[in-house]
């Protein structure tokens, strides 16, 4: 009973955030918006009992995730104007909304197919779960089975998620890493020179 | 920057104890919830509260970010290390069974190990991120 009840009261306030984000114009608010739909969706996955998952999205989704949005805003607040109120009101809004409603409609008839959550029946638990379940512990030693089977039964595959996580490091101080001493200085002077 | 004493008290106050969760995720993430990836997220928050509250020099000079790249190619260079151990030791790539004494204290050193060297990387590359993206703005 007072899981439906969070549950309800979690998604309400995701529903309530999503449609401030849509209409909001203000970067700054947008942002904030954002953290605080990160931080109902960490409360959402702890109530699924994920709470690694929730970690990581409390962390990343709503902590570090904001700081560099907010670092990127810093960067372009001030040159950027806003678009949207000079926009023409060209479009007719009808075909994107039957766009959506078919859209919605399909994925809402899909869930029907979908087996209830924690369901021990649906395909997902049936096909190696239950090994885990019963292995994990004897074979490994290690009480908690997501740990086990992340970085042990399916080693090879973190050994992928780090690379991927080094390389997406290695891609950002290729892009803007190295320090870069004034410069819009610089182009001002090849613009002047280029006129001259 | 003008200090703020209210988040200068509150952060010095909260960033230890941040930094202690993250070992503990860390550390106990073979019985708890968590684990490399959740502890080394948790670690690099705390660095990224004290340079919001205390600046970007500051932090530079606490963790500088030549040792940055170094520690995010270390963390991938101990996971791959270990499973190139158990290949020395004539197993398969990354059957960790062979790095102890028996089977379950192979896999334990095994997976603490890992664990380790995805925080190390995990932690050093939100950090690299984040320097680059707040650095743009320093003239």
């Amino acid at each position: 009973m007072i899981d439906i009840f969070i549950n309800v009261t979690l998604l309400a306030f995701l529903a309530i955030t999503s449609v401030a984000i849509v209409r909001m114009t203000n970067l700054f608010a947008i942002v904030m918006l954002y953290g605080i739909f990160s931080l109902l969706s960490a409360g959402l996955f702890v109530v699924m009992d994920a709470p690694d998952v929730a970690f990581t999205e409390a962390a990343v989704g709503a902590g570090i995730s904001t700081v560099l949005m907010l670092a990127t805003l810093a960067l372009i607040r001030n040159q950027q104007k806003p678009y949207y109120a000079e926009a023409p009101q060209a479009h007719r809004p009808w075909l994107p909304l039957i766009v959506v409603a078919i859209t919605g409609a399909a994925l809402v008839y899909g869930t029907w197919d979908i087996p209830g959550f924690g369901d021990p029946n649906a395909p997902a638990q049936t096909h190696v779960a239950r090994y885990y379940i019963e292995n994990a512990l004897p074979e490994t030693g290690v009480p908690n089975i997501v740990t086990a089977v992340l970085a042990s039964y399916r080693g090879f595959d973190t050994l992928g998620e780090v690379t991927v996580v080094f390389t997406a490091a290695v891609a950002v101080l290729l892009l803007i890493g190295g320090r870069r001493p004034k410069p819009a200085v610089k182009l001002k002077d090849k613009g002047e020179q280029d006129e001259a | 920057m003008k200090p703020n004493l209210i988040l200068h008290v509150v952060a010095k106050f909260l960033i230890p104890l941040i930094i202690l969760f993250a070992l503990y995720v860390q550390f106990h993430g073979d019985f708890g919830p968590g684990g490399g990836f959740q502890a080394g997220v948790i670690f690099s928050a705390a660095l990224i509260l004290y340079s919001l509250v205390f600046g970007l020099d500051a932090a530079e000079q606490i963790i500088p970010p030549q040792w940055l790249r170094i520690l995010a190619a270390l963390g991938v260079v101990i996971y791959a290390g270990v499973g190139v151990i158990t290949l020395l030791l004539g197993g398969n790539y990354l059957d960790y069974s062979l790095l102890g004494s028996s089977q379950i204290a192979g896999q334990h050193l095994g997976i603490l190990l890992v664990e380790l060297g995805v925080g190390i990387t995990v932690a050093a590359v939100m950090l690299i991120i984040f320097f680059a993206f707040a650095g743009r703005g320093r003239t």
